[in-house]
């Protein structure tokens, strides 16, 4: 059991089933985030199927297949007999992974943006302004109004 | 893969009313099978023919590879049950009937029950009649999977229970799966529970199955997409291949069997276009399914 709780004090994994993506899927998504942005590193073991699937309440089966895609996109490595631990090629990896995480993102800010009648002048105009009210340390409560939808 | 539980063209009738329709299910040994449906749609009629308590008017039941009518014995030594009901006898106390079952599972692990009573704080020599709901529930989940039953099936096991009991049955299905290699068969209205516990999904309506699959297979069958016209509409648009369509004016959210892009093209053609899409939730794929069923019924 101490490697979930050593897991959870460094990743929260959040299962939302009313999202449109697989369970699977929302957790291979999750440690890959956690593993690009370093909050994961190489060596760092995962939890077991039992006890993860326990905490997240959630079929077993759902457990397996996610590290079987980590797996076979070469996050995580299986230890035969001793578990499932982060691999050791991390920059590769996080080059391409920060770059996808962020595509995603930039993708629903697009639609958001064009079903808000936003051109893509606007948003480049908007999100300077942004950025420069964040250095300024002015953006906490007038975020609001921006992502309030 | 082992299977473990077959139910073949199953049909049953109460009088003049079909409770199941035809229905087939193949449970393979290590997954958890849920089933859904409205009140009345033949889950617990189903789960009743696997216990052998219901003999098939027509179709075939196979659980073990055994006729649990023929031989109820063998089949239900192997299957852990615990029905909505939670029929336990009033007078009897929980020691009593923790030794009565005990006497008639061989594979019983008291080591186990013991452990289950102690993490839900049961008291073993109260009465039923004494116990709330909640440990009425737990009692009987220890009778139902101290023995490390093959086949562990739940009929509407949270129904009224509150957020922590429902949590222990949800450990003891990871528990059965995950320790022993076991499968689950549970029906549940809880649809959220059902997308996160099960692997494999039985919508039934009105006796017959409407959808059956992979969970995430289901899901990615049915995509719920926004669409947006250039005009305001004043009635429901209609889109091929939509199961139910929601909204006014402008956007409209559609919940469609037909690929995406197939849709985006029936769009196209009343000049609107598709602005986002995602899979549904098995939640929204069941309501639209009923509402479509009720439709069909009022205009026939």
């Amino acid at each position: 059991m101490g490697t979930l709780e050593q897991f959870a004090s460094m990743v929260e994994i959040k299962i939302d089933p009313a999202d449109g993506v697989p369970i699977y899927r929302q957790i291979v998504n999750q440690i890959r985030y956690s593993v690009a942005s370093g909050l994961l590193e190489p060596g760092d073991e995962l939890p077991t199927i039992r006890a993860f699937a326990l905490r997240l309440k959630v079929t077993p089966n759902t457990i397996v297949k996610a590290y079987e895609e980590l797996e076979s996109a070469g996050i995580v490595q299986k230890r035969h007999g001793s578990g499932t631990f982060v691999s050791g090629e991390r920059t590769r990896l996080a080059d391409w992974e920060r770059r996808r995480i962020i595509e995603q993102r930039i993708d629903a800010l697009l639609t958001e943006a064009h079903q808000l009648d936003f051109s893509v002048e606007e948003l480049f105009r908007l999100i300077r302004r942004r950025q420069a009210l964040m250095s300024d340390g002015r953006t906490q409560n007038k975020a609001s109004d921006v992502s309030g939808s | 893969m082992t299977t473990l539980v077959e139910v073949d063209a199953l049909s049953r009738r109460y009088g003049s009313t079909i409770a199941l329709d035809n229905v087939s299910l193949k449970a393979e040994v290590g997954l958890v099978y849920g089933l859904v449906g409205a009140n009345g749609a033949g889950k617990t009629t189903l789960i009743k023919h696997l216990l052998g308590l219901l003999r098939p008017h027509q179709g075939k039941v196979r659980v073990f590879g055994l006729d649990p009518v023929r031989d109820p014995v063998a089949v239900l030594r192997r299957v852990g049950y615990l029905s909505e009901q939670r029929d336990l006898p009033e007078w009897m106390r929980l020691e009593e009937l923790l030794r009565y079952t005990r006497a008639y599972h061989p594979s019983w692990d008291q080591a186990y029950a013991d452990q289950l009573l102690e993490n839900f704080g049961l008291d073993r020599s109260k009465r039923f009649s004494d116990l709330s709901q909640g440990m009425r529930a737990q009692a009987g989940l220890v009778v139902a999977v101290a023995h490390r039953p093959d086949l562990l099936v739940l009929d509407e096991p949270s129904s009224g229970l509150d957020v922590v009991v429902r949590q222990d049955i949800l450990d003891a299905i990871v528990r059965t799966v995950v320790e022993d290699g076991r499968t689950v068969i549970f029906s549940s209205h809880l649809l959220d529970e059902v997308q996160r516990m099960c692997d494999h999904v039985t919508v039934l309506h009105e006796g017959r199955v409407a959808v059956q699959g992979p969970v995430d297979e289901v899901r990615a069958m049915h995509r719920v997409s926004q669409v947006r016209f250039p005009k305001h509409l004043d009635s429901t648009p209609a889109i091929e291949g939509a199961l139910s369509i929601a909204g006014d004016g402008r956007s409209w959210s559609v919940l469609h069997t037909a690929a995406l892009e197939s849709l985006r093209e029936v769009v196209a053609q009343s000049g609107g276009e598709i602005v986002e899409s995602r899979i549904a939730t098995l939640e929204e794929i069941l309501i639209a399914r009923l509402r479509r069923s009720n439709r069909q019924r009022q205009a026939a």
